[in-house]
């Protein structure tokens, strides 16, 4: 396994981080700092602003309060908000991933598997043939993807298939923080369990920084580190996953905790 | 000899929101300490909280008040106030916990379940897996069942795979809840004799017995928990 | 009866100059598509009305105009617009490239090398190259601006996954003096070369779609391809029937029902002017002018 970038520097710092249409607020007062190789699941019902946060987060939406700091390669914290477009959508296409809940949000689906791997490479220079096929093709035995698939286009791929190609297709630059909605929602529970190893495997073996958003406490508990409950667009409890799972403070987390079925 | 932990007046209380906020006092006024290469062993009757102590010390449960000290890194930190991610540091480089009933990932084979912590920490993968399967052997689990996930062992295979994975790595500090529930005559031997290797490498323990002949065994002190008992 | 007066080249002046800002701007920004307010034109659309207002917009009296079509000289296109500025211009025509000071092209380059003074203005169609690709004009600006270029090096890559090269053999995009990815109009590939550093200036016109684009003349313009799939050219390997040319883009004519065919020069200048020379190929005992251009 790669050894974690032991780090004093977060990667990711939020502070005070809000969002706000009009009189709704859908978010307010999210504050945490993220290092390098820990998973943060955000865990809610839906309504509860977590999907909000994640795109406040990712620099999908700008915030109506507070701010979002990264971490760059070369060492200096930006705030998200001062980056120029060129500058977020590189940031996005190469240090970040983003892992859709609907894959075909992720990926392009008419073009080849190889095609969708190897885009952010071709984004970002490569310009040799047999190399970029190869990297895409290791991509896809790393997820579990038949490589003589390369050439068919994800339209032709089942549900956790296309989920696992957007997976290839986000890890394929090496990104430092992958950012995830719900990544398996949607799938069958064999599938999703599948994916989820795959998931916990790669995370670890690559060192990632991840921020999950999920409904399903499972999920985080098999990937988290770290936990941030969310309930009517606040953060209303935090700690390491397994504090926030056994011991539980907060009524809304207690009720979550209980509504688990036990295996 | 060096204080591992030092606990002074921790305490914790569960508060059951969903049964109309009651709260559950489970211990109060918490202290003592560990060396390094002894074994506490944690007294009391059932429902005293000693998992519960346990827990603390390891940063599962949360206290209420109180000082959690743990000698990590030569220094002496306060769990109970450390961040999240000190905790988790702790917990990688000071801390092992064998719990009492092996939660392993689902679908993860037990060699790499008892390997796990080693490359955590950095050690390759083929190495890690032999250490593993030295200690699975000694523990009296046969090579067969090193590629099966645990779940579908007997309860006492998977204490063993719990202890293994618990004891694979040289954590200056383990807790142990119940090492030796559910094993039979030999293998209960071959716990303590673990638990009396990692005393010589100077480990600090504190354990949760119940069976009085392995508690003479390992215990080099017995806190009685009774006296933390918090009032109902 | 009075016969309409036109001014000069058709467009009244301030068209003129609006449409010679943009050209202006184009020539500053080598290979970005300028929009430009494109007018209604005596021709509908699709018949190089881009190429015409460019044309009429940097036309003078002492200009010696050339229009060649698919590289003759002599199809209906062709005469059609050469007619046109003799007519609202009244500037002197040629056949001839090398005495042109001005010639519009429609999907050809001149195989006769241009030289510094002439200006070579195209007929495009559809100018934005990654059209096909990402329908909205939104993201296709953007790709541009951001110098985003990803999405067209996933079509070539498409070509090669499917057909083992890179199939598309016209209009093939080029990026132009490193910066802006281009579409050179629907000439074949085989005319990309003669954009790189070409002595002469390049306009491209798209007027349905009103556009302006340009190339200033020794500009670098660079085919796109992977280094393990470099650009190549594709020639019929066979030499010119009428002249014997080996090293000219050839039209491929049916001359019988029972499937007799001759490769002859499409550029029809070219052509001539090497049989004036003495140059002969296999058929030349026939005359040319009536076979070639049916």
């Amino acid at each position: 396994m790669a050894e974690r970038e032991d780090s004093d520097q977060p990667l990711l710092m939020a502070e005070g981080l809000g969002k706000s249409y009009g009189s709704l607020t859908a978010c307010r007062d999210a504050s945490f700092a993220l290092y390098p190789g820990e998973v943060l699941a955000v865990v809610g019902e839906s309504g509860s602003g977590k999907s909000t946060l994640l795109q406040l987060l990712s620099a999908q939406l700008a915030p109506s309060a507070g701010q979002v700091s990264y971490r760059m390669r070369d060492g200096v914290m930006r705030d998200l908000a001062k980056l120029g477009e060129a500058e977020r959508r590189f940031l996005f296409r190469t240090d970040w991933g983003y892992v859709h809940q609907d894959p075909a949000m992720g990926l392009r689906m008419a073009v080849s598997a190889g095609a969708n791997v190897g885009e952010r490479l071709m984004a970002v220079g490569w310009n040799h043939y047999g190399r970029i096929r190869d990297t895409a093709s290791s991509w896809l035995e790393r997820v579990e993807i038949d490589t003589g698939r390369i050439d068919d286009a994800p339209r032709t791929y089942s549900g956790g298939m296309r989920q696992r190609l957007q997976i290839a297709r986000n890890l394929v630059t090496e990104p430092r923080l992958v950012f995830m909605d719900e990544p398996t929602g949607g799938l069958d529970v064999s599938v999703q369990a599948r994916l989820l190893d795959l998931m916990r495997n790669l995370v670890s073996e690559l060192g990632l920084a991840a921020i999950v958003v999920t409904h399903d406490l499972a999920v985080a508990r098999l990937l988290s580190h770290r936990v941030m409950v969310m309930k009517g667009g606040r953060v209303i409890e935090t700690g390491l996953t397994d504090q926030v799972l056994d011991d539980p403070r907060e009524p809304y987390t207690q009720l979550l905790v209980s509504s688990i079925l036990p295996a | 000899m060096t204080a591992m932990i030092e606990i002074s007046d921790a305490r914790k209380s569960f508060v059951m929101h969903l049964q109309g906020g009651i709260e559950l006092p489970v211990v109060r006024g918490v202290s003592f300490h560990v060396v390094s290469g002894e074994c506490v062993v944690l007294s009391g009757p059932s429902g005293a909280g000693k998992s519960s102590i346990l827990k603390m010390i390891f940063g599962n449960y949360r206290c209420d008040g109180g000082r959690i000290g743990i000698r990590h890194h030569g220094e002496l930190i306060d769990l109970a106030k450390a961040e999240p991610r000190q905790v988790l540091g702790v917990r990688r480089s000071t801390i092992g916990y064998v719990s009492q009933f092996l939660r392993a990932v689902p679908r993860v084979a037990t060699i790499d379940v008892v390997a796990e912590p080693l490359i955590v920490n950095g050690m390759a993968r083929a190495e890690a897996r032999d250490k593993a399967g030295a200690l699975l052997r000694r523990l009296n689990i046969p090579e067969r069942l090193w590629a099966l996930p645990p779940s579908t062992f007997s309860g006492g295979e998977q204490q063993r795979v719990n202890i293994a994975r618990g004891f694979i790595s040289e954590l200056p500090i383990l807790l142990l809840d119940e090492p030796t529930a559910s094993l039979d005559a030999v293998n209960r031997a071959v716990v303590v004799e673990l638990i009396e290797q990692k005393k010589r490498q100077g480990v600090a323990m504190v354990a949760i017995v119940h069976d009085d002949e392995i508690r003479r065994e390992i215990a080099d002190r017995i806190v009685d928990v009774t006296s933390f008992a918090a009032a109902a | 009866m009075n016969a309409p007066a036109y001014n000069f080249a058709y467009l009244d002046e301030q068209t003129k100059r609006m449409i010679r800002r943009a050209i202006l701007k184009a020539i500053a920004i080598p290979g970005y598509q300028v929009p430009f307010a494109s007018r209604e034109m005596p021709m509908p659309y699709g018949w190089g009305t881009g190429g015409v207002q460019v044309t009429a917009a940097i036309l003078g009296r002492d200009d010696v105009l050339k229009v060649i079509d698919q590289g003759s000289d002599d199809t209906t296109n062709a005469i059609s617009i050469r007619k046109f500025f003799a007519k609202t211009a009244g500037v002197e025509t040629t056949t001839s490239t090398a005495d042109a000071t001005v010639i519009q092209t429609r999907h050809r380059i001149p195989e006769a090398s241009l030289h510094a003074g002439q200006v070579l203005v195209y007929q495009v169609p559809i100018p934005e190259p990654l059209r096909f690709l990402e329908p909205r004009e939104t993201e296709t600006r953007r790709m541009h601006a951001l110098g985003e270029y990803g999405l067209m090096h996933v079509k070539l890559y498409e070509d090669i996954a499917r057909f083992g090269h890179i199939a598309t053999s016209y209009a093939y995009p080029v990026k132009v003096n490193a910066r802006y990815v281009m579409d050179p109009s629907p000439t074949p590939k085989f005319d990309n070369p003669k954009m790189d550093n070409c002595a002469a200036l390049q306009l491209f016109g798209a007027g349905r779609e009103k556009r302006i684009y340009a190339i200033p003349p020794h500009t670098s313009v660079v085919s796109l391809d992977f280094e393990d799939h470099p650009f190549s050219r594709y020639r019929h390997d066979a030499p010119c029937a009428l002249c014997g040319a080996n090293d000219s883009y050839l039209d491929e004519i049916v001359t019988d029902d029972k499937g007799g065919r001759m490769f002859v020069c499409s550029d029809t200048d070219f052509c001539e002017t090497r049989q004036a020379q003495g140059h002969r190929g296999s058929e030349s005992a026939a005359p040319h002018k009536e076979r070639a251009h049916g």
